[in-house]
């Protein structure tokens, strides 16, 4: 495959925050000390009056949204992953949550590939923690394509979003200006021996195994799911008729986030064999991403092996 | 205030005063002891201070009051009915299953709860949003939140106070009900939140202290706090936990214990006779 443009998912919630304030003089950005890094500084830069920091002080920041929210103002609220589902769990379930307000928490700095800085910011509980919470949508895009679609579809969306963006550059495969539906999974690749539904950045990763594992005689679908919750279950139950097996791939834990919200609906729905690809409860650790990624097999090759495996070949 | 009208808001508390012990009751548990200390500045916020309108509780100029201290949801439901936000006798579905009467407030199904509140800590900072909203777009009503003085514990709290300071939101009121009781006894000895004055000086805000009681001191701090420009304001109000009910009074133990039948009968003859006494009968 030829080298592809990369982008890093946050540089693209910067980007698109910065687009949608020239059209939305309601939309507000409020931000924990981290505007550098989660990239609303490019919102901060074209609108200093929308853009609110509050401090390093993550918990009080999601219930200053919520109040916002509740005059009309839609409120994105940024921070890394691990201090916005992690530190402010709470606030988001009972401030933002419970009343359903219109809130969208833009939570950057998601997985391991956060690299060099180690456990303590690498937040892989986020899916689990976020969908736990009734009424929550729960999206992770792709690509940098993804990202700006789908930030201007949680904009459009009533009702609170937990955005989850990357540290790291990765390639986009997406056209630009695709529509993003929440709630709606993407087949990038139809097949019928197993059905490869990943989200994040595993989705690149799944499209290269996708390929490698043609050359095998194995015909994978390839499916992007980068709304985790409301799940596609519709195509979710289709690709497991079609294939009768399925691979979930994700950079998060296997408890709790894609992988289990898929083998949720088979049981209950059209039992099927599934293996699941994600971080195995376990922290993360220091190091350069791309190193991080194969340490923790969230790789093209990890995926290959485990369908081979999985298809006895 | 004139004398009358000062008598009116006693008349009014009095009759919130036997709407939280009987609504309490019917739910067979609630937060009596609480709702009783703030039930004159529930009193007064709904009757006399704020831009509201009972008819339109959504209506977008109103003043927004947030119930930081969620669990003294009756004296705040009590006072929305008796203005007549819903229907007084509602207030015996309290905790009642299928009731929107929520144990702690709810927006979304209690009309004139501005936020849905009860996890303590989290209302400030709710309140600080709406309040850098309403500057945020030049609007000109005013935010009111009402904390615990257990719940200044919650390092939220000051989180809240910091970013209102920072913000010079002057359209924010804190007010502290200082009844000086949390649930494992006295809040010197659990965990002292003192010097309260000092520490919300400290982060910015001008305060005033009174008497919960005292509707002539109420209106004085109020009054106050909206003349102050450039900083949040913050009343501490000194109240007795438990006010109206003499076997409740200053008991940490009434925090949130609902009355059994001979108790609300006491209550009620208390407050009756206290309400005999305001109306001169």
């Amino acid at each position: 495959m030829a080298e592809q443009k990369k982008v890093a998912t946050r540089d693209s919630y910067g980007k698109a925050l910065a687009e949608l304030g020239k059209e939305h003089e309601d939309l507000v950005v409020l931000d924990a000390d981290l505007a550098g890094a989660t990239k609303t500084v490019t919102f901060k830069k074209a609108f200093p009056d929308r853009h609110f920091d509050c401090g390093i002080a993550e918990a009080n920041m999601v219930c200053v949204a919520a109040g916002m929210s509740t005059t009309g103002l839609v409120p994105f609220a940024s921070t890394f992953a691990m201090f916005a589902a992690g530190r402010a769990f709470e606030q988001i379930r009972n401030s933002i949550g419970y009343p359903h307000l219109n809130v969208k928490i833009g939570a950057t700095h998601g997985g391991i590939s956060v690299g060099e800085d180690g456990a303590s910011h690498q937040c892989c509980e986020d899916f689990a923690l976020m969908r736990s919470i009734p009424g929550m949508t729960v999206i992770c895009p792709a690509d940098g394509v993804e990202a700006e679609a789908a930030v201007k579809a949680a904009y459009e969306y009533q009702g609170p979003v937990y955005l989850r963006f990357g540290r790291l550059a990765v390639p986009v495969f997406h056209e630009e200006g695709m529509k993003f539906e929440i709630g709606k999974g993407e087949i990038l690749r139809d097949g019928s021996d197993v059905a490869i539904i990943a989200n994040g950045l595993l989705v690149y990763e799944a499209i290269k195994a996708g390929e490698i594992l043609k050359e095998m005689g194995i015909n994978a679908m390839i499916i992007n799911m980068a709304t985790i919750k409301p799940l596609d279950e519709e195509l979710v139950l289709k690709a497991a008729e079609k294939c009768g097996k399925v691979i979930t791939c994700e950079e998060h834990s296997v408890i709790g986030g894609l992988g289990e919200a898929v083998c949720s609906l088979l049981c209950e729905k059209l039992p099927t064999p599934v293996r699941r690809i994600g971080v195995n409860d376990r922290f993360g650790c220091s190091g350069p991403a791309a190193e991080l990624l194969e340490k923790y097999g969230l790789t093209a090759n990890h995926i290959v092996e485990v369908a081979k495996d999985f298809c006895g070949k | 205030m004139n004398q009358t009208e000062k008598k009116q808001l006693e008349i009014q508390a009095c009759k919130v005063r036997m709407d939280i012990v009987k609504s309490v009751h019917s739910a067979k548990a609630g937060h009596p002891g609480g709702s009783l200390s703030a039930a004159d500045v529930f009193t007064y916020l709904y009757f006399k201070e704020m831009n509201i309108d009972p008819a339109n509780p959504k209506k977008a100029d109103r003043d927004r009051f947030v119930l930081s201290k969620g669990h003294t949801a009756p004296g705040l439901y009590a006072a929305l009915a008796h203005r007549g936000y819903f229907p007084v006798e509602d207030l015996l579905t309290l905790r009642h299953t299928n009731s929107y009467l929520q144990g702690h407030p709810n927006m979304n199904t209690v009309p004139g709860i501005d936020m849905s509140t009860g996890s303590l800590g989290q209302g400030l900072s709710a309140a600080a949003g709406m309040a850098l909203a309403a500057k945020h777009q030049n609007k000109d009503f005013r935010v009111y939140a009402l904390m615990g003085d257990g719940e200044i514990q919650e390092g939220q709290i000051w989180e809240a106070c910091m970013l209102a300071s920072h913000y010079h939101l002057d359209n924010l009121c804190a007010i502290v009900d200082n009844n000086g009781l949390q649930i494992d006894g006295n809040v010197a000895d659990v965990m002292s939140p003192y010097p309260i004055v000092d520490k919300l000086e400290a982060f910015g805000f001008h305060v005033m202290q009174i008497d919960a009681h005292d509707f002539d001191q109420i209106e004085a701090a109020f009054n106050e706090a909206r003349s102050v420009k450039g900083q949040p304001s913050a009343i501490v109000m000194k109240s007795t936990k438990g006010k109206g009910v003499s076997y409740m009074e200053n008991q940490a133990g009434w925090h949130g214990k609902a009355p059994n039948d001979a108790e609300l009968a006491q209550a009620l003859e208390e407050l009756n006779a206290h309400l005999a006494e305001l109306e001169g009968k």
